[in-house]
């Protein structure tokens, strides 16, 4: 797939970023328009700090940047019902690679779209992500 | 009066002191358990249960008939409840705080007030050591009232059912009332603090036990309440586990030490009978009578202290 707009989690502003395997919590994303390469970034730190509903916040800036493919490590599954009502596609467990080697796998075909989260509500595995109660 | 029984630390006897003090209130009693994330204080009162309800948070529900997408809602909402995405109208009703803002907002009426179950409210009333000790002075002790919120599995949010049971607590004085409140210091505890008249803080003199009472004192100090401690397994310093440091810091502190239980096995075998340890252990109850007497000094000084001298009571 040569066109459209994906957007990557990612711990910095460029291609050469690490991805980050975290979605609601992600520090930004790095939005590439395939069609022409640009490259953007959408800062994510506002849901880093949520109490609760990081991974909703974070499904609402992809869609404003016009995402239509998320790749990300883990995305939760209340994450993941708002891709889908926003008609994002997600592609999960993408880690331990720059966001340029993804966008690059991701256009050779190598990374396959999930139909179902892989992270439980609240966190990412390991991520010791449990809120505050009220 | 209310008093509360709460600690920092969890498992330094709140329950085990609860429900002793309930066995032997020489008063008309209900024994609260706030405790809703694990409520246990029935396990050793063994009340007979007389009812149970469900108990709901409000929670929106849409009509999509009607949902224009315009999004105020979802812009409203701090704790994303609500989320526009694409054509759709999201809800997580699991994320909402009933605080029912976007009932008020939306301006096509396409929320409507729907619930999501908190948990269940237990009631019913258990015997006191009054009534099966046989003694004359103690026939016709009434029956104690018993209260309990259990919080639904998988629910988050404790204090909302708290609120709920505290709302069904007797009102005025026809009985006193004792709170076996959550651990922490977090809002569960101090919800289930923050109506008592009197705290007693159960602590364990052990670098844990004060660490957790410390921030106990700051949290809850600042409530403006008397304030008593229970130093609970009180002389395992002798064993090399604990240390005098709780009670240095009681006194540096100026807190009050009501009742100081040593470690005893008897009251950790009757537990774990499921008894009340002050009806099974006799050093104990002698303790926690003198503890009873101490929370009721404290809650009437309080009262004639906050009673302005020369002010006209009414009847």
């Amino acid at each position: 797939m040569n066109t459209g707009i994906i957007a990557v989690t990612s711990e910095g502003p460029g291609l050469e970023s690490m991805v980050d395997a975290r979605f609601g919590r992600a520090a930004g994303f790095v939005v590439v328009d395939l069609a022409s390469m640009a490259v953007s970034y959408v800062d994510n730190s506002g849901s880093q700090t949520m109490a609760q509903g990081a991974g909703i916040q974070a499904a609402e800036n992809c869609a404003r940047a016009g995402a239509e493919v998320v790749l990300s490590g883990f995305v939760g599954p209340k994450a993941f019902q708002a891709l889908a009502a926003g008609g994002i596609r997600v592609i999960q467990n993408v880690e331990g690679m720059t966001v340029g080697q993804a966008v690059d796998k991701f256009q050779r075909g190598e990374l396959a779209v999930a139909d179902a989260p892989n992270a439980p509500a609240g966190g990412n595995p390991g991520g010791g992500g449990k809120g505050e109660p009220a | 009066m209310i008093y509360a029984i709460a600690s920092g630390k969890g498992g330094t006897g709140k329950t085990t002191v609860t429900a002793s003090l309930a066995a032997l209130w020489d008063r008309p009693v209900m024994a609260v358990d706030l405790d809703v994330e694990e409520p246990n204080l029935h396990l050793f009162l063994h009340p007979e249960l007389t009812g149970e309800e469900p108990a709901f948070m409000e929670v929106p529900e849409r009509d999509p008939k009607r949902c224009t997408l315009c999004g105020q809602c979802a812009a409203f909402c701090q704790y994303k409840a609500l989320s526009v995405m694409g054509k759709t109208l999201l809800l997580f009703p699991e994320m909402c705080h009933g605080c029912g803002g976007c009932l008020l907002l939306c301006p096509e009426k396409a929320l409507s007030p729907g619930k999501r179950e908190l948990g269940r409210i237990v009631s019913g009333h258990f015997r006191t050591d009054h009534l099966s000790s046989g003694r004359e002075e103690d026939a016709g002790f009434p029956d104690a009232g018993f209260l309990m919120g259990r919080l639904r599995v998988g629910e988050a949010m404790s204090p909302p059912l708290m609120r709920q049971v505290k709302a069904r607590l007797p009102q005025g004085q026809s009985a006193d009332i004792l709170i076996d409140s959550p651990p922490g210091v977090s809002c569960p505890a101090v919800n289930a603090v923050m109506d008592a008249d009197v705290l007693v803080l159960v602590t364990e003199p052990t670098p844990f036990g004060l660490h957790d009472f410390r921030l106990a004192v700051q949290a809850f100090r600042s409530l403006g309440k008397p304030l008593g401690a229970v130093i609970n397994r009180s002389d395992i310093g002798g064993v090399g586990i604990g240390d005098a440091s709780v009670q240095d810091f009681c006194r540096a502190e100026g807190i009050p030490v009501w009742a100081q239980i040593p470690y005893n096995r008897a009251v950790a075998e009757a537990y774990s009978r499921g008894e009340v340890a002050a009806s099974a252990v006799p050093e104990l109850r002698a303790m926690i009578l003198a503890l009873m007497a101490r929370m009721q000094g404290a809650a009437a000084a309080s009262q004639s202290a906050s009673a302005t001298p020369g002010e006209v009571q009414h009847a």
